[in-house]
């Protein structure tokens, strides 16, 4: 809850360097921003590109103050690297949520470099942002020739979302 | 305007860089250097003119010029290379501006990507210079334009202090290009008092920079830097609290009841406010990341407030440790399981040489860059690592001082990058106080600063727009400063080659530079790129040699 006392919506993604977790913050946060909502959000560059983990925080809410989620009150944790878990599930908060590739398989994909944009797809199903809000910013973000790989992605992980939610996950 | 459609979600550097173009800086200058890097690259990209400095002396030197000539300078850096600017920085207070120059520093609390943590605050009491402080991204922007009017007001440098969060940190911008001033246009008067330094002069001039500082703190007891949020608790007893940048957002999320004294000006400090507010509180707590420096300062002016135990002087704020500042709760903080560190990419060239320095117990004088990744295992053929071009003058203390046999086997390590930017007087050293057993210098030439994001140094021969310009050559510098054994090679196509020359030159008890030299894997399509780009400009022929001219092909 913010100061205010209205709910703020907090999600970290997390994987490893190149797995595109900034991309897949950047147009979580923009789509927050044209739903007209208050957002933030926190990562730390440099050093840790070079193949190690990276983490970023993305809250959005009728108002934020602090960019970085405290710990222990993520509600969804985005998790690109599975051998990251135990680095970084301390943000969540008890009943948080884990959207992980045991959700969507890097396999499964056309491309595993969508495998951030997938997951996006299933963390839509739980937000209460519109879910075109989030796909226009993915096609913002990205160049031309990937927008068809992704949009796949985007949807295969939609769908992952919504059998695990049908089956009561 | 719209107010809802000219919302934008930018970084805090973005948001600076955005403030810099609606100013009209007419330059911008800097050294990259981790969270800054970023400004004035976005600068350059929204079309400001932005260059890359060989190190933040010389940009600060830049800057300064451009704001003697009447213009508004921008010269940004990370908090220790504002050490490397040091010297013009305090006499430049003394000197003053007629245009506008707005010195940028980021600092790093928590180091994620930095050697030390140093608090540059300390760097405003000490030059005697104006410091503005935002805390997000819109502040970043807004604070930026109402710096360049102070600057102009006073003819002054203004220190601008930003940190990791806020730098890298997104948050909404309305911005509002119509309320930034007009710059004035760039003109030279004669002033040698005011400019010139020599005693004579420097005696006034340091009792007119205490004068101007004491009318800016006049100034700042009312200034809309400054900000108060007044809350009435009913029947509870009133928390105030008086924070400076990202530590404003930490105390509005965990302390929603208080009553709050923001301060975006936090040199000079209103005194007479922050007395005003504490005593408008029942308990008054300073809260900053860092060194106690407002809370220090506000003791000392006899006003009651609550300073932050010494174990939050450690590492980042955030909300938690906010929380814990609020209830005293000094127990131990609970260490967080650290994820996958960060390595040398598996194609980079640096591995052949690491390989090698370990095969043979090499004592390695490192210095700052990607490649400082070598102290980690499985290398960890770093001993030393201290700042930017220590890896030269370093290596030489020890060969000077260790017994012969261990003084053979010290190597300094240091990038392409940092070799233009601190390494080059080493090597004059070098020459000038030669050790008996000879000295080693490897310079490793990926041909970028591939560290902090593959930026162009002047031994790339591409200016900051990755156009072509005079380029320095390593070797050419190294042989002219008399260097008898300088030899270029790539060690990742001749590892062999690599280590019978390291060898021969470990043994030999003379002055050898090794530049290693192969493309950083990250930057190789990149440079391609720009390499064909800036050959198909049309160019004037450059004579062979070592040193192009400077800025022939611009």
């Amino acid at each position: 809850m913010s100061a205010t006392g209205s709910p703020v919506t907090n999600v970290v993604m997390a994987g490893l360097g190149g797995q595109g977790v900034i991309t897949a913050s950047d147009i979580l946060a923009e789509a927050a921003l044209h739903a007209g909502l208050d957002v933030k959000k926190a990562e730390i560059h440099g050093m840790s590109q070079r193949g190690g983990l990276v983490s970023s925080d993305v809250r959005f809410g009728e108002r934020v103050f602090s960019p970085m989620v405290p710990h222990g009150e993520a509600d969804y944790l985005l998790l690109l690297a599975p051998t990251e878990l135990a680095a970084v599930q301390g943000c969540l908060r008890p009943d948080g949520v884990v959207i992980g590739t045991d959700l969507v398989a890097p396999d499964d994909l056309p491309n595993k470099r969508s495998l951030n944009v997938a997951l996006l797809g299933a963390l839509s199903v739980y937000l209460a942002l519109p879910q075109d809000l989030i796909r226009v910013a993915m096609l913002a973000a990205l160049p031309e020739k990937l927008h068809a790989t992704n949009e796949h992605a985007f949807a295969l992980g939609r769908e992952a979302a919504l059998a695990r939610r049908a089956a009561g996950g | 305007m719209n107010r809802q459609m000219n919302r934008q979600l930018l970084s805090g550097d973005e948001a600076v860089a955005l403030a810099a173009l609606h100013a009209g800086v007419s330059l911008g200058t800097g050294y990259p250097g981790t969270p800054s890097t970023e400004i004035l690259e976005t600068f350059f990209q929204l079309g400001g003119r932005a260059q890359w400095a060989p190190n933040e002396k010389v940009a600060m030197e830049v800057a300064l010029g451009a704001a003697f000539a009447g213009g508004r300078a921008l010269v940004t850096m990370k908090h220790v290379g504002l050490n490397v600017a040091a010297d013009p920085l305090f006499t430049a207070a003394y000197t003053g501006v007629s245009g506008a120059m707005i010195v940028l520093t980021a600092d790093d609390p928590g180091m994620s990507s930095s050697q030390n943590e140093q608090d540059n605050r300390r760097y405003a009491v000490a030059a005697g210079l104006p410091m503005v402080e935002p805390s997000d991204s819109q502040e970043s922007y807004d604070f930026f334009l109402a710096a360049i009017d102070m600057s102009e007001r006073w003819g002054i440098p203004v220190l601008f202090r930003m940190t990791t969060r806020v730098c890298h940190g997104k948050s909404v911008v309305v911005p509002h290009p119509e309320t930034a001033s007009a710059p004035p246009p760039p003109h030279f008067e004669h002033d040698l008092p005011d400019r010139v330094m020599i005693p004579a002069y420097a005696r006034p001039a340091h009792l007119r920079l205490r004068a101007k500082l004491a009318e800016i703190a006049a100034w700042g007891e009312t200034c809309d830097l400054n900000r108060e949020v007044a809350r009435v608790v009913a029947g509870g007893s009133v928390l105030g609290i008086v924070a400076s940048g990202i530590s404003v957002q930490h105390a509005a999320e965990a302390a929603p009841g208080a009553s709050m004294l923001t301060l975006g000006l936090t040199y000079p400090l209103p005194v007479e406010r922050i007395r005003r507010f504490a005593a408008s509180v029942d308990r008054c707590v300073v809260l900053e990341e860092g060194d106690p420096v407002v809370a220090d300062a506000v003791l000392a002016a006899g006003i009651p407030i609550e300073a932050k135990a010494d174990m939050f002087r450690f590492g980042e704020l955030d909300v938690a440790r906010v929380r814990r500042i609020l209830a005293h709760d000094m127990s131990p903080e609970a260490t967080a399981p650290s994820g996958k560190a960060p390595e040398l990419c598996p194609a980079c060239p640096y591995h052949t040489v690491y390989n090698t320095l370990r095969k043979h117990d090499c004592i390695g004088s490192g210095d700052i860059g990607c490649y400082s990744l070598g102290v980690l295992p499985p290398y960890q053929v770093m001993d030393t690592l201290v700042d930017m071009g220590a890896s030269i003058g370093v290596g030489l203390g020890l060969r000077h001082t260790l017994p012969p046999d261990q003084a053979r086997r010290v190597v300094s390590i240091i990038g392409d990058s940092t070799f233009i930017h601190s390494g080059i007087t080493g090597l004059v050293e070098m020459i000038y106080n030669p050790p008996p057993t000879g000295h080693v210098v490897i310079v490793l030439d990926n041909g970028t600063t591939a560290m902090t994001g593959q930026q162009e140094h002047p031994a790339t021969g591409r200016t900051l727009e990755h156009t072509r310009t005079g380029q320095v050559s390593i070797e050419a510098v190294a042989r002219a400063l008399g260097i008898p054994s300088v030899t270029v090679l790539d060690p990742h196509d001749d590892p062999d080659g690599f280590e019978r020359l390291l060898l021969e030159r470990l043994a030999a008890s003379e002055l050898s530079v090794i530049v290693a030299r192969r493309p950083c894997v990250l930057a190789a399509a990149d440079i391609r790129r720009w390499e064909l780009q800036a050959t198909a400009r049309v160019l004037p022929q450059l004579p062979d040699g070592a040193c192009e001219p400077a800025g022939a092909a611009r």
